[in-house]
């Protein structure tokens, strides 16, 4: 049995006449301990997919099972990213962490927290900036403040949905190290949600493309071979990055220009031409 | 890393920006920059409340000059030339019997003015001796239980004032305990929300007057056995009901629109109800709650004059009202005075509301 298992789940949007089946016959078994990236265009539905598993949302069809019961509501054991950060404003860093571990870890002390906060503040190397609010970060920080507040939960699994989508390329690099840093510390079972190819094969085991919706469901999946620690700059010539990129991006555009070609209603242009309106002037 | 906090900031932060200008005015450093900022903050302002002071004399001289003359023409037509001629002296003479009554000027309005402060200073003092000579006499009658003696003459400008300002702050505060719960539970609850909607609509727009009316049917049967004053009680309350709509409108809004990556996190974080309300909707909706206060309190100001000139409770309403009735000569610069009065006294309210405003409120996109 899988550790996470979605079987046969669609999500519709809406009702009667307005309904809309974003997500359609979505299959889906996650291994413990793995990394799984999920990579899709954007509308295809992927934050949908995310909200069904952490719990914010329920599936119309189907059902999610979490250790081999159906997800009912979110919990502490998946820890979530989101992809604006979602830091509350009026709080500052630590309080922002803080209130997360006070309602994973309930029991414990006030200085237990505490430390718990400065332990994983320092993990993502904020701790000079611990009492800023987010208004005073920039986004890459916002985004490190986020990555310590879920982990901070000490979830069993992380889900991230496009966690560094709004950052720049440098902050991304940097951040990616980090997240998979931690991720190999205690192999936690992680999904990544993402549109960039090249992040998925950078961080991921395994990537399933999302076929963009309405009506999205998961494409085949490819297994990422490389041996970790992945270095960036080798990943360019190593043989097997290029073709499972190559394969992945094929894949995706394929299906792109498939949707493309279905959609592509010819419309026969009327023949018309200008009226001889200059030799009415002569 | 501390922030430092400059005098630039505060003032720029209270809405007083022109401070800082004038402060780098007096410590010499001035570059172009400032120079075009002194001209524009400091020098225009100055130029155009001249202006305004000008054009207020020239307009109060000829409506003066018309109804001196209209006073003589009168004489004439009734008393003939003579007292048309006794007239027309009364009146240069400015003797007080027979100024016109009309707007008066900026000058005669700064006589007003400094005489109403004068008229202060001398009640101060009657009260101060007042306080003295009965001191031994009312350590007597507390000591006895009996009631103290207490001042009852006149109340001068300031203490007028101060009683204004009383009523409409405990107006303000009954508004807020009124409006903030109940726009909290309508905001939380779409079922609340229905339920109180056409009451919200149809008494939100009723004028002070009515609502003066209403609280006095009401407070006047409640203490009909109390022989106190029931005025005050009667204009605060109306004052409160008047102006709380701003306050619970927004609160309601304030706490049903809250952004839903806010209610998402608090979902996985799986706060429990209570913590959820006042860790992530309160203070998110605090900017908008803010907004509705301050709109409240300059509402409360406004309709404050006019029902304490119903109510008959002490206050500037009043001052205006009686001076109106009484007709002396100095009424008319006198409830001039209280214009200003009250005009500057709003800015000041309306000037901290902000400042508190802007504490409290935050970027909506700080977090995201």
């Amino acid at each position: 049995m899988a550790y996470l298992e979605l079987n046969n789940v669609s999500k519709t949007y809406g009702q009667g006449d307005n309904e809309t089946e974003v997500l359609s016959n979505i299959n889906l078994s996650i291994e413990e301990g793995e990394f799984v990236a999920i990579v899709g265009f954007t509308g295809s539905g992927k934050t949908t997919l995310v909200n069904l598993i952490n719990g914010l949302l329920e599936p119309t069809k189907g059902e999610v099972l979490f250790k081999g019961t159906p997800i009912s509501g979110t919990s502490h054991e998946r820890g979530v990213i989101f992809q604006n950060y979602s830091l509350l404003p009026w709080l500052t860093v630590g309080q922002n962490v803080y209130m997360a571990v006070k309602e994973a870890f309930p029991k414990k002390s006030k200085s237990e927290l505490n430390e718990l906060v400065a332990e994983y503040v320092e993990m993502v190397s904020l701790t000079p900036a611990i009492n800023k609010r987010p208004k005073e970060l920039s986004g890459g920080m916002r985004q490190r403040v986020a990555v310590a507040r879920a982990l901070a939960m000490k979830p069993e699994m992380i889900i991230m949905d496009e966690p560094l989508g709004a950052l720049d390329a440098l902050t991304r690099g940097n951040l990616q190290d980090e997240i998979l840093n931690i991720w190999g510390k205690d192999k936690r079972t992680a999904l990544l949600i993402t549109n960039d190819v090249d992040e998925g094969i950078y961080m991921a085991d395994r990537i399933i493309p999302l076929e963009p919706g309405p009506n999205a469901t998961l494409g085949p999946e490819f297994k990422i071979d490389i041996e970790r620690p992945r270095d960036k700059t080798e990943l360019n010539d190593n043989p097997s990055y290029k073709k499972t990129r190559n394969a992945i991006i094929e894949y995706l555009m394929g299906i792109g220009d498939e949707r493309k070609s279905q959609s592509s209603e010819e419309f026969a242009l009327p023949d018309l031409s200008p009226k001889d309106f200059v030799n009415q002037f002569k | 890393m501390k922030q430092s906090i400059t005098l630039g900031k505060v003032t720029k932060f209270m809405g007083l920006g022109f401070l800082s200008t004038l402060k780098s005015l007096f410590t010499g450093k001035l570059e172009k920059e400032d120079f075009i900022n002194f001209l524009r903050k400091i020098v225009v302002p100055i130029a155009s409340i001249l202006l305004f002071i000008g054009l207020w004399h020239l307009g109060a001289k000829s409506l003066y000059n018309r109804e001196a003359d209209f006073k003589i023409e009168k004489a004439l037509k009734d008393q003939g030339p003579a007292a048309a001629e006794a007239m027309r002296e009364c009146i240069a003479s400015g003797d007080i019997s027979c100024q016109p009554n009309t707007l008066p000027s900026p000058g005669q309005v700064w006589g007003s003015y400094k005489s109403l402060l004068r008229d202060h200073n001398i009640i101060s003092a009657d009260k101060a001796a007042f306080k003295e000579k009965t001191a031994a006499l009312n350590a007597q009658r507390i000591a006895d239980g009996l009631a103290a003696i207490t001042y009852t003459g006149r109340p001068s400008f300031i203490d007028q004032i101060i009683m204004s300002l009383k009523t409409v702050f405990a107006g303000f505060l009954l508004a807020l305990i009124i409006a903030i719960p109940i726009g909290i539970f309508i905001g939380l609850s779409p079922t609340l929300k229905s339920a109180f909607n056409w009451f919200i609509q149809i008494f939100k727009p009723v004028s002070p007057v009515v609502w003066y009316l209403l609280v006095f049917m009401i407070v006047k049967t409640i203490l009909i056995d109390s022989s106190e004053d029931s005025s005050f009680i009667i204009s605060f309350i109306s004052v409160g009901l008047c102006s709380m709509w701003a306050t619970l409108v927004n609160t309601a809004m304030g706490v049903s629109s809250v952004d839903k990556d806010y209610i998402n996190v608090a979902k996985v974080l799986k706060l429990g109800t209570f913590q959820k309300i006042f860790k992530v909707i309160l203070p998110s909706s605090l900017p908008l709650i803010f907004t509705g206060l301050k709109i409240t309190l300059s509402v409360a100001w406004m309709v404050l004059i006019a029902i304490e000139l119903l109510a008959q409770s002490p206050g500037l309403g009043l001052f205006v009202w009686e001076e109106f009735q009484n007709g002396a000569n100095d009424s008319n610069s006198k409830i001039i005075v209280a214009m200003f009065v009250i005009g500057i006294i709003g800015f000041l309210l309306d000037r901290i509301m902000l400042t508190i405003q802007n504490t409290v409120s935050f970027n909506k996109n700080d977090g995201i």
